[in-house]
């Protein structure tokens, strides 16, 4: 099983992106997505800074995916969208069914999360335009992806997201600039203050999502750690984490080891649980509602 | 001539069914196409009893077809691998009781329709979120899709760039309670309740739904979280996560969207100039004398016949008790 670290989906300086993936190219991760994944206005890196650290983390001996915008609207997006399917080096994750029409015949590409796929069908449909790799929606549970590897399409490798704030939808507006009061086009690139994005939390004070620009995440960490002895009977070929802004390294070691020892693995949720501090959540896999702990209840039932 | 009827280059009006009442109202208040969900397979949950048996589309489709109106079942939901088999089935029966086309949003389902029921037209829903004129044209050229509901996250100028760079026919929202996500991309009913969107096609299901009265106050949650409170006059609306009112960095607020209607009417002519072929109006859930009144004014308004003031208060009155909007059409917010 390989561990992938997803694109960054907040907005931080060029020199942060520039010496985070300077750290990445020395933490224990196999696979590494780059790219902007959540607003089109967000510019601290082009085109060539993405391929400059592709090929840094090239030569560190990772896998890199160059991901594209998913929902790309405007001529200039779909230059963008042109110019990353088109790199030449580098294989695609698609984010949406544009990406995937930009394709050649021959490409091989990632069918990511944004695409949607939920049945064996569509999986199959994929393949057959050449994805190599498909990522499951953030809401498959466990019996639905055992389903899915039942009628997985040889040669295709399966990712599931495994720790991180989730992704949870995506909008045209703009809910950080809403929250100043700026209109969208005029938003001071306020995401540049907010490396984690923008707490939401309910009138009681509970911690429910986090605004991240256009995108809405939730509140607590999805943390997976402690099924990866399912996903590797279920023949998962790669595990997602999205990119904290702290621990980034420590993270993906704690995951090398639930990897190598998935009896371990716990245990080893347990330490990373305390290092993080953030409140989890597990629910999806489970076939409940995601921002439910059960794997941790169900484990303290256990050796009650 | 403003007030030719359906000319060859009308926009087609397409209207919500959520009962068969409802098809017999949109249909007979001058609706070109009826949509509506087949009870079952596609909407497990019944689409909170908003969907049609199949004793009902038939009855519906005899109804449409003799007044002249067009019948399209809406199957866009993704479903999962152990509940694709009963989606199939739900296109079958489409198929069988003469659909005029059908409407999905997953590539499974697409090649499942395309190769099974070649004469039939797909549609593709609004939640297959394409946004762009190169995923328009992939699902063209993979399962020949003919009509293409566009999220209702575009500008004006956008929608126009579309049209001219596909041969998608081209539907657009003209009428109703918006969704603030891209639809086909938000989890947060799945979240919060454990019931997606996506795979079911309920967004926040009427059982997670609480309403707690207390003294000055009423509370409503949503499988226990709370997603507003309500003071003595303010008004309260269904808690979907995305429309509760939150506090983010010491402020509590809409955070996400106030509640608002959406109401193009008067983009109409310039909708029609660029090339859209069809308006869609949202709202399965509304009462017929709703549904009846504002399938008759936009019926009015495609056809140009807008009485002026009077049929503008009544739109404008029904387009809700929120703020009204141009939606993403113009983007206030931009």
């Amino acid at each position: 099983m390989k561990l992938a670290l997803g694109p960054i989906l907040y907005y931080w300086p060029r020199d942060t992106v520039f010496s985070f993936y300077r750290a990445v190219a020395i933490a224990p991760v196999d696979i590494v997505y780059l790219g902007e994944t959540v607003c089109a206005r967000r510019h601290e890196l082009d085109v060539h800074d993405w391929l400059d650290l592709a090929h840094m983390l090239e030569g560190a001996g990772k896998q890199v995916v160059l991901s594209t915008q998913p929902l790309a609207e405007s001529e200039s997006e779909l230059e963008m969208l042109g110019r990353i399917v088109g790199n030449g080096e580098y294989p695609v994750e698609a984010n949406d069914m544009g990406a995937v029409q930009l394709m050649g015949p021959d490409a091989s590409f990632v069918a990511g999360g944004g695409l949607n796929v939920y049945n064996a069908d569509t999986l199959a449909c994929m393949a057959g335009l050449g994805a190599s790799r498909w990522v499951a929606p953030v809401e498959i549970s466990r019996t639905a992806l055992a389903a899915m590897q039942q009628q997985r399409p040889p040669g295709v490798e399966t990712e599931v997201f495994v720790h991180g704030r989730l992704p949870l939808a995506h909008s045209a507006r703009c809910f950080t600039a809403r929250r100043f009061n700026l209109q969208k086009e005029a938003c001071g690139y306020r995401c540049l203050d907010f490396p984690e994005g923008l707490a939401v939390r309910t009138r009681e004070l509970q911690p429910f999502l986090v605004l991240n620009g256009l995108q809405t995440q939730s509140a607590s960490v999805y943390n997976l750690m402690r099924e990866i002895p399912a996903m590797a009977s279920l023949g998962v070929d790669v595990i997602r984490m999205s990119p904290p802004y702290a621990y980034m390294i420590r993270i993906a070691e704690f995951f090398k080891r639930a990897i190598s020892n998935p009896a371990d693995a716990g245990s080893v949720a347990r330490e990373l649980d305390q290092l993080t501090h953030l409140p989890t959540c597990d629910g999806y896999w489970h076939g409940a509602a995601g921002m439910e702990q059960v794997g941790v209840a169900a484990e303290a039932e256990a050796t009650c | 001539m403003a007030a030719l009827a359906r000319s060859t280059q009308s926009m087609d009006l397409v209207c919500p069914a959520g009962t068969l009442p409802a098809l017999r109202a949109a249909v007979d208040n001058g609706a070109d196409w009826v949509y509506f969900a087949l009870h079952g397979a596609t909407h497990p949950h019944g689409n909170g009893g908003y969907a049609l048996s199949e004793a009902e589309v038939a009855a519906g489709m005899r109804h449409a077809h003799e007044q002249g109106a067009r019948v399209l079942l809406a199957a866009d939901v993704y479903p999962e691998t152990h509940s694709i088999d009963d989606a199939k089935r739900a296109i079958d029966t489409g198929a069988s009781l003469g659909a005029d086309a059908i409407e999905l949003a997953d590539p499974g389902l697409m090649r499942y329709a395309a190769r099974t029921h070649p004469g039939l037209p797909l549609h593709l829903s609004v939640r297959a979120a394409a946004t762009s004129y190169h995923a328009l044209n992939f699902y063209r050229e993979q399962f020949g899709v003919k009509r293409a509901v566009l999220p209702r996250v575009l500008a004006l100028e956008q929608v126009e760039h579309i049209v001219a760079n596909t041969d998608v026919e081209i539907e657009v929202f003209g009428f109703g309670t918006p969704c603030i996500m891209v639809e086909g991309r938000c989890a947060l009913s799945s979240y919060v309740a454990g019931v997606s969107r996506n795979t079911s096609g309920v967004c926040s299901p009427v059982s997670a739904v609480e309403w707690v009265h207390a003294a000055d106050k009423l509370e409503c949650r949503l499988n226990g979280m709370l997603v507003d409170r309500y003071y003595e006059c303010e008004k309260a609306s269904y808690p979907t996560p995305c429309k509760g009112r939150y506090d983010v960095a010491g402020q509590t607020y809409y955070a996400l969207e106030e509640p608002a209607g959406l109401s193009a009417v008067e983009l109409r002519a310039t909708l029609a100039r660029i090339g859209v072929a069809a308006i869609r109006i949202e709202g399965a859930r509304r009462n017929i004398a709703y549904l009846s009144q504002v399938t008759r004014l936009w019926r009015k308004a495609i056809d140009g016949t807008l009485t002026g003031t009077p049929d503008a208060q009544a739109l404008h009155e029904l387009a809700g008790p929120a703020e009204q909007s141009l939606g993403a059409y113009s983007r206030p917010w931009k």
